[in-house]
């Protein structure tokens, strides 16, 4: 992966494998702690014990088409990297809250990129589900909501309608801009 | 700046054409978006067939994703189904991408030199 935001593409699809009904998405830079922090939370069916324990392990995953699975432990890596860490908290039915705290200014960390991109296209390909997103940058943040999008389409145009697709992305591409002044993150 | 507003001049502008939706006639594009795919370059090539099929307008056309199908090496792969056939594509780009909706999706003409068999 070259950019967080492919990580966070990759490991928020497990929330909608995990049957969750609201995923939030949160990007938070602080300047002053140094620290750029990514955390997926998701309502879905949660982890056991014995899952959450071994869910770093590139041996484990629960697709059935090969015995691999590298999200988690590409995002792991990731953050380690940088003087950072992944946690996860789980409980079965208690839905996942997964944070990755990287050091912000640290050389290893591969720049955020194009998070906007990466929103849109979940929403996109999940678009039965609802989503949330936040950035925030030393406190100033803006977010998106699924639900106030689909109040102002009405019932029947679908978030994945190509025009409304590129809207998203152009609308949170646009925010974060105005957010942190233009510099890549 | 960029407002919330504008959705509802998308509604309005698909308004005309949401009760004539034909699932019979819809053609689907579909890209490989597990950790394989996503790591190959899948987040743009899905991005180009987006906006390629907003920009031409074309209805029934529904661009969206799939998960690993076994052929990690050969992602990005994007497969097209329209009607009874099943086009799958490989090693794509947003350059390859865009080629394909304009001579695939508008013009019916498989791009052949892009499709597994060509490439395999």
């Amino acid at each position: 992966m070259k950019e967080l935001s492919l990580n966070v593409l990759d490991i928020a699809e497990n929330s909608v494998r995990a049957g969750a009904k609201h995923i939030d998405v949160a990007v938070a830079e602080d300047t002053a702690a140094d620290t750029l922090t990514i955390s997926v939370s998701d309502d879905g069916c949660g982890m056991d014990e014995a899952l959450l324990k071994s869910v770093r392990d590139p041996f484990t995953t629960t697709r059935t088409t090969r015995r691999v699975g590298l999200g988690i432990p590409l995002l792991q890596e990731a953050a380690q990297a940088t003087g950072g860490d992944l946690s996860i908290e789980s409980a079965p039915g208690r839905g996942t809250r997964l944070k990755a705290v990287f050091g912000r200014s640290h050389i290893d960390r591969m720049p955020l990129g194009d998070i906007a991109s990466t929103i849109a296209t979940l929403i996109q390909c999940n678009d039965d589900r609802e989503w949330t997103y936040r950035y925030s940058i030393d406190g100033r943040s803006f977010s998106l909501d699924t639900r106030e999008l689909r109040e102002m389409l009405g019932g029947d145009v679908a978030l994945s309608t190509p025009d409304v697709v590129n809207w998203v992305r152009k609308y949170i591409a646009q925010n974060t801009k105005e957010l942190n002044g233009g510099n890549s993150v | 700046m960029i407002s919330i507003e504008e959705l509802k001049a998308i509604r309005e502008k698909m308004q005309p054409t949401l009760g004539l939706r034909d699932d019979t006639k819809q053609t689907r594009i579909v890209v490989g978006m597990a950790t394989c795919g996503i790591a190959a370059g899948a987040r743009p090539v899905l991005q180009a067939l987006t906006e390629e099929v907003a920009k031409r307008q074309l209805k029934d056309v529904m661009v969206t994703q799939t998960g690993c199908i076994g052929l990690c090496r050969l992602e990005p792969i994007v497969e097209v189904y329209m009607g009874d056939e099943k086009t799958t594509y490989v090693k794509m780009t947003a350059e390859k991408a865009k080629q394909i909706v304009a001579s695939h999706i508008v013009n019916h003409q498989v791009v052949t030199e892009y499709t597994i068999g060509a490439n395999e």
